[in-house]
């Protein structure tokens, strides 16, 4: 018959510290402390020792005697080398790390409204650029480890979850790989940055690898259920200027430039309507989280439920996810066998409002009502052309109403997702060193969606309204095996591990075809019908990776690490002759710390320097693109591209453009970093430079005309190269009891250059025109040129007047022919950041943290297409029969014809956004005494500070145009612990 | 495992098993036809044939329209899309998207081509077990195709000079860098290939609608002969006589009887069209094609239900040039004067963004010779079939040889054919010529063939292109009109295959 012990565990600085292992020696029996550190365990024998441990800290044992309060404090394990450090395939000792590796865990990952994993990392980390989520509720954040080091394909980088590498086609349905995750279920994030960790991905890691590994139950542990819910609430912080209902009254009657005709005056309505008032909506948002860690018997577990309700300030638009997962981590044969068992299964429904909106709240006639009496289109007013005759139909070049566009279009669909794995970690009895590792992993989902257009809407009254669909689904497997070798050999000061290993992967995606209908049946030759045209040809494309790979470790004297690893790949994407692939890498470190002349310093706690060098490589494709890029292949057309050959249609056989010989992209990249901590660890930081040269580059370029199939093909031509320099550092400048003060900063720069472009050398290669703007037909923006960074603006220079006001029309002659013509366009600027700023602080006051995250981008400059799309004379009448409102910019240019192409449009994007600002408040015990209840307040994109015009300034791709507005969101959220 | 590695596509099938079935050559010739007239497979967009343009641009019929008619005195254009504009001001330049496009249109039906002729040899279908009568269609295939790609070198001979890049199909698809041929030798080439398939093409009118037969292949000899002079320096004008009068002669093809039925909607059931690109509301959908000439058409105060589509786009104009061609412009007198007057200035003043400057020509519509409107009940897609190769070009094209020195044909029969149209035309004979000279040819031409895209070649022919002789509005982008640089005659090497392909030279003046 024992006692109960209760306490709390605290920092040195007095903040009380979650999730820290309270254990009775020599038994399995223990707990977890909670958010406020508190933690409870009965039937103590008064004999016992606790034992309280927690990753980077020092572990404490504390005989209990007759106390019932156990309070303890744990300091920081200094030395740090015990920690380990996530890497590709194991684990390593962090002095033993060579490669440029950053991890971050959950105690310092964004808080707040946060949807997807990647969220949680923005800002954090010196070289992961993580531009977040348009508005739209589930959206995905495009992220770039150093820079994209891919023209056309995928700059993704490599997600692997608890040691399953992903398939990064994405999700039909879903914005991205990640997004199936509860990122409440992530234990830590850790980013292989360089060659040398990434390498031994081989194939799939030239643009970085990011390891996740989810929350387990850790042995011994007592019951413990965590509740976390959280509300939000988003508001739509920016509109674009518009011409309210009265100036464009005024500009349609009274312009003389625009000299508009009597019938487009006749046009002219008498409502004032704010259309972007009408599209945008406060949005309410909730989540609960539930999860529970324990152990049964002998089989720690940790069981996860998850809601997710996400509004968009887009009117309609949804996005609900129910997620779970189970994790199991039994051990056996006196624990020689080790298991872990995750699976999750997440189902998504997804609601998309439709986006035209946008675009269409902005250009549509504020002059007129958003509903009409007698309106055959749902009741929503409607641009009609009228007959002579008094009849009207509808005007189907004109814009739509935005409301009728947002309610009439019922576009949703559902995910299901289930992944998981099963790792299997067997230490050889006979052969105390050596254990082998099993990992069986699969992935399925399915993906079903519906459009649903009614026959009344405005968009498709003609064809009777429309119903679209679409499904998938994915089928991949993976098995991994390796063996693992660690050996100290004392005598000789040294400490070996070797891995090597076999990975197999299996990737299928299945997509039918469906009809294309309408709402409400329509006569076609006499008959009713529903079928617009009949269902195509389905998709389905599969490709299998195979990979043998190794590395070895050898540490001497604790001081000098030397790693390399080499992984054989082979992809069924590319031709037998040209599939295998070889890529090595090589790292060097010196933990001149260690070396006898700063043993003994007290101002440095670690000084590393590492240097590496390896070969990365790339086989994803272009999305959009089949698995089969080697293959000629034919074919066949849809129902709707058939040709008809004496009076019966043929559906026909097209032959492919293919390379035969297309192959791996590949990265080569070194590595050059300092790692360093000050005063007893309250300062450390790291300091990188790298360079990474692409080649093979697998772009889609135009091939020499009557060489090939087609005029563009999918080949392996030109190189690409980043380069730049990472700066972390993080301090605690403040720490007195109870109080303490935290600062993280982290500086990026990175430098991006096209080197070669074609296959043959061309001197004065124009480049490659991309960065396809609205407005127009097929107008790009942007270009691909050698010697330039990817994406660079290619614009004509605009001409000022003296007084500041530009000329429409006159532009810098730059070929000087006397002419102004599209070739006077120039290079200059692009979408890609130069600098990437991230700024965290965190104060803790007692009870009391607050916290922030400030992060900024420079030198990364966006085309206002917003504005050029919007912002000329010509936008508020037309020859169709109907009128259109504008930017109130027009007003200062104008511009009577749109100036797509002036560099007018193209403004410095750089900003600086308070990402997040979260206060929390430790209520400690409240029910009945006993369970600790955390509350906290976030605000989430609360200011942005930048030179730009548009409605935000971070738009991946440089294009602003119909962009759902970013909301401001304010959260609050509680967390109890039983 | 390893062997997991060899994955196969499950739809798609490669081109081993392709040719191995007889059943598929028809698939194939049909995507041969099918790439002048949609844009893809998918249709009306999706999986694009040429990328690198927006896809309903990039329709061969939409490409080639523009750059035969755009550059004239026959049509304006009030949109802005990228460098459009400069194919009226004949301002173009090499990075142009439209002399791109057009070149890669024309490259895609000889890469098309080149990839079934290779597969389609004696030799390997000798190999593949087909029944003689298998053999005896595949080779009627295989002579079509020889006269796709023989016509798509004749535009590339006539729209970019004859210094382009030549494949035949003994140059396997791959990143080679094919040569520069020559005006002198396309035009022996073409020649040639049009003369030896004759022997395995179908005689003229016995083939399936929409597919060439031998007449075809004579018209677009004649045409080639007729302008000789300029794509050589020689003039052939007796060949052109002689293969002008072998499709007369076949009497196979005769007049439509209503000149404005061979525009609508159910003119694929003309005895006088030889070779149609085919359109279809339903199962043959584009943007370009005539879905772009009937929409495009339409604007102003113009009802777009009477043309049997559901919109006009307000694009498409002409100039007074050619109005002013006709004795009225009413199509009182000569029923082939169709333009619409209503609310339209017949003097253009702005041609961007605004339709009501030049008359309107909804010669393309959408309506069928009954009365009825197309088959797509949404009103989106035209039925309407474009005629590449009609009767009345041939007639005009003896007469014109004749009238230029060619021999085997005689002035008086070259009147009667002039006339047979101009009957037509005028219902009766009180628009019948009684002499014939050059000019009255051009003019018989425009107003015969207008917006059919002949008219640019037209005009080269006749010296009225470039220079000032012959000024029409905005011509050269000023409203009165001006001559431009003669080496504007042809189009140039686009600037992407001249960076592609260091083989290529730029042709003068670009």
């Amino acid at each position: 018959q024992g006692i109960t012990v209760s306490g709390t565990v605290r920092e040195t600085d007095g903040s009380a510290l979650p999730g820290v292992t309270v254990q009775i020696q020599g038994t399995t029996r223990g707990a977890q402390t909670a958010v406020d550190g508190g933690y409870q365990l009965t039937n103590v024998p008064t004999s016992a020792t606790l034992v309280f441990s927690f990753i980077g800290k020092t572990s404490q044992s504390v005989a209990v005697g007759n106390r019932s309060t156990v309070d303890v404090t744990l300091a920081d394990d200094t030395k740090s080398l015990q920690e380990v450090v996530v890497v590709g395939y194991g684990s390593q000792r962090r002095q033993d790390v060579t490669g440029a590796i950053a991890s971050i865990s959950s105690n310092d990952f964004q808080k707040g409204n946060i949807v997807n994993p990647e969220q949680l990392l923005a800002g954090k980390l010196a070289g992961v650029s993580i531009t977040p989520p348009s508005g739209q509720p589930g959206g995905g954040s495009q992220i770039r480890i150093r820079g994209g080091s891919s023209l056309n394909a995928s700059n993704d980088p490599l997600y692997v979850i608890d040691g399953v590498p992903l398939d990064n086609n994405g999700v039909s349905g879903a914005a991205n790989a990640l997004s199936f995750i509860n990122p409440q279920d992530i234990e830590t994030f850790t980013v292989l940055k360089d060659a040398s960790a990434a390498a031994i991905y081989g194939a799939r890691a030239a643009n970085g690898v990011i390891l996740i590994t989810t929350k387990k139950g850790r042995q011994g542990d007592q019951f413990h259920l965590n509740v976390n819910a959280l509300g939000s609430l988003s508001v739509n912080s920016k509109l674009v200027p518009v011409l309210s209902a009265d100036q464009f009254r005024d500009l349609v009657t009274n312009n003389t430039t625009l000299a508009a005709t009597p019938e487009q005056k006749a046009l002219l309505g008498t409502a004032n309507t704010n259309w972007q008032k009408e599209i945008y909506r406060p949005a309410v948002s909730g989540q609960i989280d539930m999860s529970g860690t324990g152990s049964f018997k002998n089989v720690p577990y940790r069981v996860s439920l998850g809601y997710l309700n996400q509004n968009g300030v887009l009117k309609t638009s949804n996005f609900d996810r129910y997620s779970g997962a189970i994790g199991l981590s039994p051990k056996f044969f006196n624990n020689d066998l080790s298991v872990d068992i995750n699976l999750k299964g997440t189902i998504i429904k997804n609601r998309f409002a439709n986006q035209g909106a946008i675009g269409a709240a902005i250009s549509f006639d504020p002059t007129q009502p958003v509903y009409q009496e007698g309106s055959p289109y749902g009741g929503f007013f409607e641009w009609v052309t009228r007959n002579a005759d008094g009849t009207s139909v509808i005007n189907t070049q004109a814009t739509r109403n935005p409301v009728g566009l947002l309610m009439q279009t019922n576009d949703h669909n559902t995910v299901r997702r289930s992944f998981g794995n099963a790792v299997f970690n067997y230490r050889l009895p006979f052969l105390r060193d050596l254990r082998a590792n099993l990992n069986l992993g699969y992935d399925l989902s399915s993906t079903t969606g519906q459009s649903v257009v009614p026959a009344a809407a405005a968009a498709s009254f003609n064809q009777g309204g429309s119903i679209t669909q679409y499904s998938q689904t994915r089928n991949n497997k993976t098995l991994e095996f390796y063996l693992n070798y660690v050996r100290d050999l004392k005598k000789i000061s040294s400490r070996l591990d070797v891995t090597a290993g076999y990975s197999y992967q299996d990737f299928i995606r299945d997509e039918p075809s469906y009809a294309s209908l309408r709402a409400e049946p329509r006569p076609v030759n006499g008959v009713l019908t529903d079928t617009v045209s009949a269902a195509g040809t389905p998709f389905r494309t599969q490709y299998t990776l195979l990979a043998f790979f190794g590395r070895v470790n050898y540490t001497f004297k604790d001081r000098y690490v030397l790693t390399a690893t080499v992984r054989e790949d082979a992809t069924s994407r590319f031709a037998p002759n040209v599939r295998w692939g070889t890529f090595p890498s090589l790292a060097f470190a010196w933990n001149i710390k260690e070396e006898s002349f700063l043993k003994n310093s007290k101002a440095f706690t670690l000084l590393k320097f590492r240097a590496g060098y390896g070969i990365t490589g790339q086989q994803d494709l272009p999305t959009g693109l089949s698995d089969y890029p080697y293959l000629p292949r034919y074919t066949l057309s849809d129902l709707t591209a058939q040709y008809p050959l004496g009076g019966s249609y043929y559906r026909t056989l097209r032959a492919e453009g293919y390379d035969a010989n297309i192959k791996w992209e590949q990265t080569e990249a070194i590595n050059a970093g300092l790692d360093f901590g000050f005063f007893d660890g309250r300062l450390t930081g790291s300091l990188d430079l790298y360079q990474k040269n692409t080649s093979n580059l697998l772009a889609t370029i135009p091939v020499p005309a009557g060489s090939n199939l087609t005029n563009q093909i999918l080949t392996n031509v030109g190189n690409l190269t980043n380069k730049g320099v990472e700066f972390q550092i993080t301090g605690t400048p403040y720490r007195r009891e109870g109080v303490n003060l935290d600062l993280g900063f982290n500086i990026t720069y990175n430098q991006n250059r096209i080197t070669n472009l074609s296959k043959v050398p061309t001197p004065n290669d124009p480049g490659i025109l991309v960065g396809t703007i609205s407005g127009g037909t097929g107008n790009t923006v942007q270009i691909q040129t050698v010697g330039y960074p990817t994406n660079t603006f290619y614009l004509l220079r605009q001409v000022y007047n003296a007084q500041g006001q530009p000329v429409e029309g006159l532009y810098e002659d730059r070929n000087a022919d006397g002419r102004i013509t599209i070739d006077d366009r120039y290079r200059s600027y692009t979408a890609n950041p130069k600098v990437l700023l991230g700024f965290t602080t965190q104060l803790t006051l007692r009870k009391l943290t607050a916290s922030f995250v400030l992060r900024g981008n420079f030198g990364n400059y966006l085309y206002n297409n917003a504005r050029s799309n919007n912002g000329a004379y010509r936008n508020f009448t037309n020859a169709l029969g109907f009128l259109g409102n504008g930017v109130t910019n027009v007003l200062t240019t104008n511009f009577v014809n749109n100036q797509y192409f002036s560099d007018y449009y193209l403004e410095n994007a750089g900003f600086l956004r308070l990402d997040n600002l979260n206060v929390a408040y430790d209520f400690g015990k409240i029910i009945a005494n006993r369970y600790p209840l955390r509350a906290s307040l976030t605000g989430q994109n609360l200011f942005v500070l930048t030179k730009y015009t548009g409605l935000d300034p971070e738009i991946a791709g440089g294009i602003d145009n119909n962009f759902y507005p970013r909301p401001r969101i304010v959260s609050l959220g509680v967390n109890l612990s039983f | 495992c390893v062997n997991d590695l060899d994955r196969l596509p499950t739809y798609d099938v490669t081109s081993a098993s392709v040719y191995a079935n007889a059943a598929n050559y028809k698939p194939v010739l049909a995507k041969l036809y099918a790439g002048l007239a949609v844009t893809g497979q998918a249709g009306p967009a999706g999986r694009p044939d040429i990328s690198n343009i927006d896809e309903g641009l990039s329709s061969y019929v939409r490409q080639y329209w523009m750059m035969q008619e755009l550059t004239t005195d026959e049509a304006v254009i009030s949109w802005n899309d990228g460098t459009v504009q400069d194919l009226h001001n004949l301002s173009w330049t090499s990075g142009s998207e439209y002399v791109t496009a057009m070149y890669n249109r024309i490259y895609y039906v000889v890469g098309q081509t080149n990839e079934f002729i290779r597969e389609a040899t004696d030799d390997r279908l000798s190999s593949r077990g087909f029944t003689p009568e298998e053999l005896t269609n595949i080779r009627a295939y295989r002579a079509e195709a020889r006269f796709l790609r023989a016509m798509a070198y004749m535009h590339a001979l006539d729209l970019y000079g004859g210094n382009v890049p030549f494949v035949t199909e003994t140059d396997a698809p791959g990143a080679f860098l094919p040569t520069q041929t020559n005006a002198q030798a396309l035009f022996s080439y073409i020649e040639s290939e049009l003369k030896a398939i004759d022997a395995d093409l179908l005689a003229p009118r016995t083939n399936e609608y929409g597919r060439a037969d031998k007449a075809a292949a004579w018209t677009l000899l004649a045409r080639l002969y007729l302008n000789a002079q300029v794509y050589t320096g020689t003039a052939r004008n007796t060949d052109a006589v002689t293969y002008a009068s072998q499709v007369i002669g076949a009497n196979a093809y005769t007049l439509e009887p209503t000149y404005s039925n061979l525009f609508k909607a159910d003119n694929n059931r003309s005895r006088e069209i030889i070779l149609p690109v085919a359109f279809d509301g339903l199962n043959t959908k584009t943007y370009g094609g005539t879905t772009f000439l009937v929409h495009g058409a339409i604007g102003g105060s113009m009802n777009a239900a009477n043309y049997g589509v559901n919109s006009g786009w307000a694009g498409m104009r002409t100039t007074k040039a050619l109005v002013n061609q006709f004795p009225d412009p009413t199509g009182a007198t000569d029923r082939r004067a169709i333009f619409y007057s209503n609310g339209q200035n017949l003097e253009i003043t702005t041609i961007l963004n605004q339709f009501t400057d030049g008359y309107a020509v909804p010669k393309f519509t959408n309506i069928t010779s009954t009365g009825t409107k197309g088959s797509d009940p949404a009103g989106d897609f035209v039925d309407t079939d474009f005629p590449l190769l009609r009767l009345a070009d041939v007639y005009l094209m003896y007469a014109e040889a004749v009238v230029r020195g060619g021999t085997g044909g005689d002035l008086a029969t070259a009147l009667t054919y002039v006339n047979a149209l101009r009957q037509r035309a005028y219902g009766n004979t009180s628009g019948n010529l009684t002499t014939l000279n050059l000019d009255t040819i051009l003019s018989e031409r425009a107003r015969e063939l207008y917006w059919e895209g002949y008219r640019r070649t037209d005009l080269i022919r006749f010296g009225r292109f470039t220079d000032a002789s012959y000024l029409w509005p905005f011509k050269g982008g000023i409203s009165a009109g001006r001559g431009v640089e003669s080496y504007r005659r042809i189009f140039p090497i686009p600037a992407s295959d001249l960076i592609a392909n260091p083989n290529l030279k730029q042709s003068p003046g670009y």
